[in-house]
């Protein structure tokens, strides 16, 4: 199989501020044209790594290739990278014409040229009649639409993105994220894009990259490090995680059973018991979105049902946030309306289905789960 | 009977009398006709600002002073723009110290600034010249112009410079393409301080000009010794124009230049 081309690798990078260390031993490839995600809360260490990347900070250790170039000496200026700021940072005594060909020039483009691409780039970010104005002029939607077509019209290796939406308000927000995954697709950019936003990172990712602490606690597709979190970390940070102790009580090839501490017993898929003996510790994660609750469950072989106390409701329109006590277990459940929600004080019944039990990895857990909170 | 806020309307009708009536006679007497530069004025007349203009030493003087100042705005203002970039933009040991050295020349007394200065070049036994006298305006004037534009840069967020960086600009092309640009009213307000501070000083021009060389300053001085020459009145009026009138039209530009480039 032909191996993908990365843009870009680190190797064991890491970066140091004194005796803090910002960013330990990470290692990534980037593939050609994919959409990668940084996130994490402030502090992981996302921004440092994108400024690593981009040459604004040097790595204190460990390579970082662009286009299997080792970079690490390289300033920014000859890196060939479109950058994005959360602020826009268009400057603000050039027209929008010289904001946009601001880059171009410095590459010894002729002038029609430098004028085709600054008009092609801000057709591509739907802004094709500012060219005149001053960025002052434009909304912040507007402005970081200017901000990306500078960064594209030099036909950048990588596109870095650092919190590019998180200046805009909720709704644009949303609509810059469509807007900016079509033109990434269109140009088919390999591209880096820093969030705290965890629905941003899902919904905009190739490959999300869950930080904490100066270290990546789980890679990989959006499903996987949603649907198979790898530590606590990841459970909590993207979305609500019930998480309990429990031990293995059977890990055979076709079930795995757990006797939770203070509650039920819980069934879990077989991969999740691969390695794992009878007696063993383990951590166990429920998505809140996967308990479902109802006055009356039909039983089946690969579910678990509980009975349990509505002790209070978060009504959220189109569905509800439940928070469920049943024996000595607190649980929350996260479930669409159909009419009315569940009431306060009301009895339910919790199903708890295998394939939603995700084992985590107790040699991960606890890294950085404590300031999840 | 006065109530309280006509009090205080008296008291700052009369602070401001104090400080601008005596600026305000001088004006007024350097249009007067008379032999002497004292009330009452006999009729108005340009006369003393004719005789100015023909008397060579203030001229020499008036030379001097321009070219003193415009070289001390200028060599200040690229120091102090570098300094500020230094001390803004980077970090290095003892910067603390070092920034709170370049602003000391504020707090020294000019009189001892000026000795010393003057004891170091007998030191290093080199003649007073007119290098020594820019030297010394340089000195006292650098630090007004690193606070102005210290200020400012502290406002230019370093992203337009990380912009600039990665489109492929080099260091000195950023600076002379973003941040010098968005700088431009502060080197100004710099420059014009620097230039009215010059233009201005005696202490130290006492101490540091070269025999035969005067400033306005000093000229006056010299000339206040023998007489008081209606003469003077006339200076002061140009003096005025110069160290009031441009310092302030300066900021007006400068203040409209900073809305423009403001987001």
């Amino acid at each position: 199989m032909a191996q993908q081309a990365n843009a870009v690798e680190l190797h064991n990078t890491v970066k140091r501020f004194g005796e803090f260390t910002a960013v330990h031993s990470m290692s990534l490839n980037v593939t050609d044209g994919s959409f990668v995600t940084f996130v994490g809360p402030s502090g992981c260490g996302k921004t440092t790594t994108l400024r690593m990347i981009a040459g604004l900070e040097n790595a204190t250790a460990g390579d970082i290739l662009i286009r299997g170039q080792r970079v690490n000496d390289i300033p920014i200026h000859k890196r060939n990278l479109g950058l994005v700021f959360q602020n826009y940072a268009l400057f603000p005594h050039k027209t929008i014409f010289e904001n946009v060909a601001f880059g171009l020039k410095y590459r010894n483009v002729d002038k029609q040229t430098i004028a085709r691409r600054v008009r092609e780039a801000l057709q591509l970010v739907q802004l094709p009649h500012v060219e005149d104005r001053l960025p002052r002029q434009l909304s912040g939607g507007q402005q970081q639409r200017i901000a990306l077509a500078r960064a594209i019209v030099i036909q950048p290796d990588v596109l870095l993105l650092d919190e590019p939406l998180s200046a805009l308000d909720a709704n644009l927000r949303e609509e810059m994220r469509v807007e900016l995954k079509r033109i990434q697709r269109e140009l088919g950019i390999a591209t880096i894009f820093v969030t705290h936003d965890q629905a941003e990172a899902l919904a905009m990712s190739d490959r999300v990259v869950v930080m904490s602490n100066g270290f990546i606690e789980q890679e990989g597709t959006p499903e996987e490090v949603y649907n198979e979190p790898a530590s606590e970390f990841v459970a909590n940070f993207l979305g609500i995680s019930n998480l309990m102790s429990g031990s293995v009580e059977d890990a055979s090839a076709d079930t795995v059973k757990i006797a939770v501490e203070g509650g039920p017993h819980l069934l879990a898929h077989p991969r999740e018991g691969r390695g794992k003996h009878k007696g063993d510790r383990a951590r166990l994660a429920v998505r809140a979105e996967k308990v479902f609750l109802a006055e009356q469950h039909a039983a089946d072989d690969d579910s678990v049902i509980i009975d349990g106390t509505i002790d209070a409701v978060d009504y959220q329109g189109q569905a509800a946030r439940y928070f469920v006590t049943a024996g000595n277990l607190s649980w929350q459940a996260v479930n669409p309306i159909d009419r009315h929600p569940f009431h306060e004080g009301q009895a339910v019944k919790l199903r708890i289905r295998a394939q939603d039990v995700v084992l985590l990895d107790p040699a991960r857990s606890g890294n950085g789960a404590e300031q999840a909170g | 009977m006065l109530s309280g806020w006509s009090l205080i309307r008296l008291g700052t009708v009369l602070v401001y009398l104090f400080m601008f009536a005596p600026v305000a006679v001088v004006i007024l007497l350097s249009f007067n006709s008379s032999q002497f530069g004292a009330f009452p004025m006999e009729g108005l007349s340009f006369r003393w600002f004719v005789e100015l203009a023909n008397n060579d030493a203030i001229v020499r003087a008036f030379k001097t002073s321009i070219l003193l100042g415009i070289l001390t705005s200028v060599i200040s203002t690229t120091l102090g723009v570098m300094a500020s970039l230094a001390m803004v933009r980077y970090e290095f040991p003892g910067k603390n110290l070092l920034n709170t050295a370049l602003i000391a020349p504020i707090l020294i007394p000019e009189v001892v600034l000026a000795v010393s200065l003057l004891l170091f070049l007998q030191f290093l036994s080199m003649p007073k010249n007119f290098l020594l006298l820019l030297l010394g305006h340089v000195i006292f004037t650098l630090p007004f112009v690193v606070l102005v534009v210290q200020a400012r840069l502290v406002g230019i967020k370093k992203e337009y410079e990380e912009a600039a960086l990665s489109l492929g600009a080099g260091p000195i092309q950023t600076f002379f393409a973003v941040t010098l640009p968005l700088l431009m009213p502060a080197v100004l307000a710099g420059m014009l301080f620097a230039f009215t501070i010059s233009f201005d000083d005696i202490t130290g021009t006492l101490f540091w000009k070269p025999p035969g060389v005067e400033t306005v300053p000093t000229q006056i001085f010299a000339m206040l010794r023998i007489s008081i020459s209606p003469e003077i009145n006339a200076l002061g009026a140009v003096m005025i124009i110069i160290t009031v009138v441009l310092p302030l039209s300066g900021a007006a530009l400068a203040r409209r230049l900073a809305r423009r480039s403001a987001e």
